[in-house]
């Protein structure tokens, strides 16, 4: 609740990242730091790339979580001042990816640390990555939403089944 | 001299660069669609899916998972916090049921939430094990009894050796 509040004031000005590669194969790095050219130009928003996580208001995770990385991120993320927010950038961050449940992955930034915000794609878009960081100060709006759907002919809609008999939740 | 020089060569480049004008994107503001070829979520035509399973063996993120609920129907469970995009689902599909949609505005709060699909598929039974077999004919439609969680009531779940409990209201949908 605070921290929503927090964030929704913090927010709105200047937006300084800290980036920081979790064991990402460099895609997504790669689009991050295309995001902070003129093209897409992020810092019309105040986005800026500082190079210390002292300086920064959120930070930026890309990869899978390796475990070689978490402890250093975890020193990252203690070192950013509150009140902070943490993006998940990519497939591989969102949910692990494809090591999503490898032996030296611990499978998504979430894992490690409280995200906020997370950008699937594999790598996403500079597009997808801007339309992230604009859903979180409140400047566009979510977009996806879960599918369910059940074929043709069935006596049952959808809407009609209940929450408990709904299935990918239990998936790891 | 030296000083009129840089002058002019800096003059020349402010030129330059005003030539091309202003090329920064409108998006987020202004919508941008993707380029052709551009693969983004995966989605399932689920009248078309005969519930193969192949999507499943292929996809490199083993995002997709097919349970078997009861006899006659197969579920398709995407999970697409991991998914990667890489379309081998919708190539290997036999009847082209997976589309690669251009949704790319994928950002969201809660993933484990938004970012799932989950299509509930008839099957045919085996006539030998009893289980999911192949995609039913128009005849086994027309035999379809429906989904066996709408079949629980109290007295079967008095039955029910497996000790299913039935609390009847909310699972006869
Ligand atoms: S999401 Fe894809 S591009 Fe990004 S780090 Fe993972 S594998 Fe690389
Ligand atoms: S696009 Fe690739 S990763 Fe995504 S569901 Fe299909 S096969 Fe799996
Ligand atoms: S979507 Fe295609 S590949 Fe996947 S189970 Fe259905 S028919 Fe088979």
């Amino acid at each position: 609740m605070i921290r929503d509040w927090l964030i929704k004031k913090i927010l709105p000005r200047a937006l300084w990242i800290y980036h920081v590669n979790c064991g990402a194969c460099n895609g997504c790095d790669i689009e991050v730091l295309d995001t902070l050219t003129p093209y897409y130009d992020a810092e019309r928003f105040g986005i800026r790339l500082v190079g210390s996580p002292r300086h920064a208001d959120a930070l930026v995770l890309c990869g899978p979580m390796t475990r070689q990385t978490a402890p250093a991120v975890r020193r990252a993320y203690e070192a950013v001042p509150d009140p902070k927010v943490v993006f998940a950038i990519g497939s591989c961050a969102t949910g692990g990816g494809m090591w999503h449940d490898t032996y030296n992955v611990l499978g998504g930034a979430d894992q490690v640390l409280p995200v906020d915000f997370y950008v699937p794609g594999c790598p996403p878009r500079p597009e997808a990555i801007l339309h992230g960081v604009a859903t979180a100060l409140g400047l566009t709006t979510k977009e996806v939403k879960a599918m369910r759907a059940i074929q043709e002919g069935s006596d049952v809609e959808i809407e009609d089944l209940p929450e408990e008999q709904w299935l990918v939740q239990e998936q790891d | 001299m030296g000083v009129l020089k840089t002058l002019w060569s800096k003059l020349k480049q402010a030129i330059l660069a005003l030539k091309p004008g202003r090329v920064t994107l409108g998006y987020p503001f202004t919508p941008r669609e993707p380029e052709e070829g551009f693969r983004g979520l995966p989605r399932v035509d689920v009248n078309r899916c005969i519930g193969c399973g192949g999507c499943a063996e292929v996809c490199p993120a083993r995002c997709i998972r097919v349970v078997d609920t009861d006899q006659t129907t197969r579920v398709l469970c995407f999970l697409h916090e991991r998914c990667t995009f890489c379309g081998r689902c919708a190539e290997v599909c036999p009847v082209n049921a997976i589309e690669m949609t251009k949704e790319f505005e994928l950002s969201t709060d809660d993933p484990h939430e938004d970012l799932v699909g989950e299509y509930h598929i008839w099957m045919g039974p085996c006539e030998r094990c009893g289980r999911c077999f192949e995609a039913p004919s128009a005849l086994d439609r027309l035999k379809r009894t429906g989904m066996r969680c709408d079949e629980i009531d109290a007295k079967c779940a008095i039955a029910c050796p497996a000790g299913v409990e039935a609390d009847s209201e909310e699972t006869k949908s």
